[in-house]
């Protein structure tokens, strides 16, 4: 007991903690959507969030940064540290936040401008490039790391809402990407592709992980299962339980995490 | 039997056919309503149908073709030395019109009776003299050609009315018979009823698409008639505007030219008043207001968009134009003297520019709010700030339809009359001063066609001209910024 007490120290000590939220309430007017949800988030992992629809996932991934604060009903409490800064003092500048919190979302949403404007779009806005050199590396960089560059470099005039699905989901990426971010995090970014996009884009967060520290929302467990080195259940606006993606599927400690990963509830 | 009465004759008839309709439905299978193909009402509504629609279109027909069958009848007994003497056979025809209408009134009042309105003469009676007793005037007294044409009339018409009394009848109860033996457990009443209804709908857009029609050819007849008259090109290429209405034709410069710079000048003013202004309460209201106050916000922009144009110009002849002159005028607050009267183009435009502004923020507003919120969630996701996601996303976005809005705000600002009537003056010029007097295409029309119009004239015919030229543009206008809104709105569907 002692022993595996010890290994799975080491194990958590291995890897530092990237961002940290203590006792996060969300609350849209009546409806309390995250109850008191504390987790540890480490680098250069990829943290899988799931849970039936409904149970506050998505909610709580965009506390991280801050994207609550667009809608004016919601109101979050708790705290919630990114290398051990409180992201909601109000010394911290929303803006700024999200420039270092990249986000994919469920639908691809490129702006209806060229593939190139796309990406160069945040890195313009946050004055990233001295130059009109620099700026096209930054571009060609990130569009590599969003795995699209050999697919989009003879045209990167062309509208980015031109491409197909799967593509126009990794320039998302890309886009994410651009502003050098430290974590990425993805809002459910398969939902909307077909399973050879979906492959595309598990693939493309494994590689990732070298880099950032990712956040992923899903429906479908089997992903979790793949991309996955974490994974937190949520349930009703509880975070039920996390840990070791193997664990979680594997050898569930609570009874409606069971549930749910063998279908009963969902 | 008058035409109302038949009409009211043929609405209780229709309302019988419905309940007896519905009655025998029901009756063929003892009220129990499961074992027909269709809801009970639905009988009732076909032999309605069948009642009306026949009937009303027989009577419709009947009263667009008497009135020339019977002005065929009587147009021969009038002789040509009468016709001479009156100017036109058309005039003449209207005087015994007239007095076989004053003397159906004359009869209806008890005045005559029916005998002595058939055995009047012209010699025996003064035919002007009783009519006045009833409250008609006639214009002459009665000549004997008139009163013989008049009474034959009478005749024709009488025959006619009673034939189509008893034609629409005979329809209207056929029709009614028609239907009412049709009904059985399986006939598709429903099926037929809907159809009806969407002929009924089918005929409700032809009207609009009809009366475009017919407006645009009642503006080419009196334009190719205007072009007879007056040539082409001195019309479309005239630098002067200067009808003169001492006499027929001759004299007059009708160039299109210095209206149609005001009409665009003017244009211009408003829509440089309208659409920054515009378009940024169409930002504000749709990206930062709270929701409490777009609530009232919105509809008090809108309400000014809902008073009348007149109203604007009312606003502009004795707030605008005087206040304008006060700074730009003879010893104004600029000392300078640019500005000779209240009415200019710039008063004009300025005011038209604030009706249009509503209409902007309206179309702009509701194009703002078409732009997907994931558009504007991607942008704050890369740490953009809301200012940055209205200027670099969400208005390129809208771009499109802004655009349409714009064209849209620019055709009514061409088409507009009365602020410029009131507004701008009516004096037409090509100056490149905005506060000199300068008057536009609908103006004018107005202006050529108030008052006593001898309408074979070049001086009131060109206003059909300017009319159609305006058209055009306005339809070139309107089709282009459908256009565009439309290409814009596929984009996210």
């Amino acid at each position: 007991m002692d022993d595996f007490f010890q290994a799975e120290r080491a194990l958590s000590t291995m890897q530092d903690t990237k961002i940290s939220a203590r006792n996060v309430d969300v609350r849209y007017g009546d409806t309390h959507a995250i109850k008191d949800v504390s987790v540890e988030i480490a680098d250069k992992t990829v943290t899988a969030f799931i849970g039936p629809s409904g149970c506050g996932k998505s909610t709580f991934l965009r506390c991280i940064n801050r994207m609550n604060d667009t809608i004016s009903i919601a109101k979050v409490t708790g705290h919630i540290d990114i290398d051990g800064e409180d992201i909601y003092d109000s010394r911290v500048d929303p803006v700024q936040l999200r420039a270092k919190v990249g986000m994919v979302f469920q639908k691809p949403n490129p702006f209806p401008k060229s593939i190139y404007d796309n990406v160069a779009y945040g890195p313009k806005i946050h004055g990233l490039a001295k130059n009109k050199a620099e700026l096209d590396d930054i571009v060609e960089k990130a569009l590599r790391r969003g795995a699209i560059w050999d697919e989009v470099k003879d045209r990167l005039q062309a509208p980015g809402t031109g491409l197909s699905g799967g593509q126009q989901q990794r320039l998302c990426i890309a886009r994410a990407v651009a502003t050098e971010p430290e974590v990425l995090l993805m809002d459910e970014p398969c939902s909307a592709l077909d399973p050879i996009a979906t492959a595309q884009v598990e693939e493309l967060i494994d590689e990732l992980r070298q880099n950032y520290s990712v956040v992923i929302v899903t429906h479908s467990m089997q992903q979790a299962a793949r991309v996955s080195q974490k994974t937190a259940f949520f349930h009703l606006g509880h975070m039920v339980e996390f840990d070791e993606t193997d664990k979680i599927f594997t050898n569930p400690q609570d009874s409606r995490t069971e549930s749910y990963i063998s279908g009963r509830i969902g | 039997m008058t035409t109302t009465t038949l009409l009211a004759l043929i609405l209780i008839l229709a309302a019988a056919g419905w309940i007896l309709g519905r009655r025998r439905a029901l009756a063929m299978v003892e009220g129990d309503q499961r074992q027909l193909h269709s809801l009970p009402n639905y009988y009732g509504w076909q032999v309605a149908i069948f009642v009306m629609v026949p009937a009303f279109a027989l009577l419709a027909l009947w009263l667009a073709i008497q009135p020339f069958a019977v002005n065929m009848g009587i147009s021969d007994m009038i002789p040509e030395e009468r016709v001479a003497q009156a100017g036109s056979r058309a005039l003449v025809m209207a005087d015994v019109r007239r007095l076989a209408g004053g003397l159906d009134t004359a009869q209806a009042a008890g005045v005559l009776t029916a005998e002595e309105a058939r055995g009047l003469s012209v010699e025996a009676n003064d035919i002007r003299d009783r009519l006045a007793q009833a409250g008609v005037a006639l214009g002459s007294a009665v000549d004997a050609v008139t009163l013989r044409a008049a009474q034959r009339y009478r005749q024709l018409a009488g025959w006619g009315d009673l034939a189509r009394n008893i034609a629409v009848i005979v329809v209207a109860v056929a029709g009614f018979a028609l239907a009412f033996r049709a009904i059985a457990p399986a006939f598709r009443a429903r099926n037929t009823v809907e159809r009806a209804v969407r002929y009924l709908l089918i005929f409700a857009a032809f009207i609009a698409v009809l009366t475009t029609v017919g407006i645009f050819l009642s503006l080419i007849f009196n334009t190719v008639k205007f072009l007879g008259l007056y040539p082409a090109e001195d019309f479309f290429l005239g630098l002067n505007w200067n009808p003169s209405f001492s006499g027929r034709g001759g004299g007059s410069e009708l160039g299109i030219l210095p209206l149609l710079w005001g009409t665009l000048y003017i244009s211009f003013v408003a829509l440089v008043v309208a659409v920054p202004i515009g378009l940024m309460a169409a930002i504000y209201l749709a990206e930062y207001a709270s929701k409490k106050v777009r609530t009232y916000a919105k509809p008090a922009l809108e309400i000014l968009a809902g008073i009348p144009t007149i109203v604007y110009g009312l606003f502009a002849l004795v707030t605008v134009g005087p206040l304008l002159v006060d700074v730009f005028g003879r010893g104004g607050l600029l000392g300078v003297n640019w500005m000779q009267g209240g009415t200019a183009v710039m008063t004009a435009g300025l005011v038209m520019g604030i009706m249009l502004i509503p209409f902007v923020s309206s179309l702009s507003d509701d194009i703002i709010n078409s732009v997907p919120q994931s558009m504007r969630d991607g942008s704050l996701g890369i740490g953009a700030t809301h200012s940055e996601t209205v200027r670099q996303v969400v208005m390129p976005a809208a771009l499109p339809g802004i655009v349409g809005a714009v064209l849209l705000a620019a055709s009514r600002a061409i088409g507009e009359t009365m602020i410029v009537v009131l507004g701008a003056g009516a004096a037409a010029r090509l100056s490149l001063n905005p506060f000199d007097a300068m008057t536009t295409v609908t103006a004018k029309i107005v202006s050529q066609l108030t008052g006593d119009s001898d309408f074979s004239s070049p001086e009131a015919l060109v206003a059909f001209a300017l009319g159609i030229t305006l058209f055009v543009i306005t339809l070139g206008l309107n089709v282009f910024a459908l256009y565009i809104v439309r290409r814009y709105r596929e984009q996210y569907e």
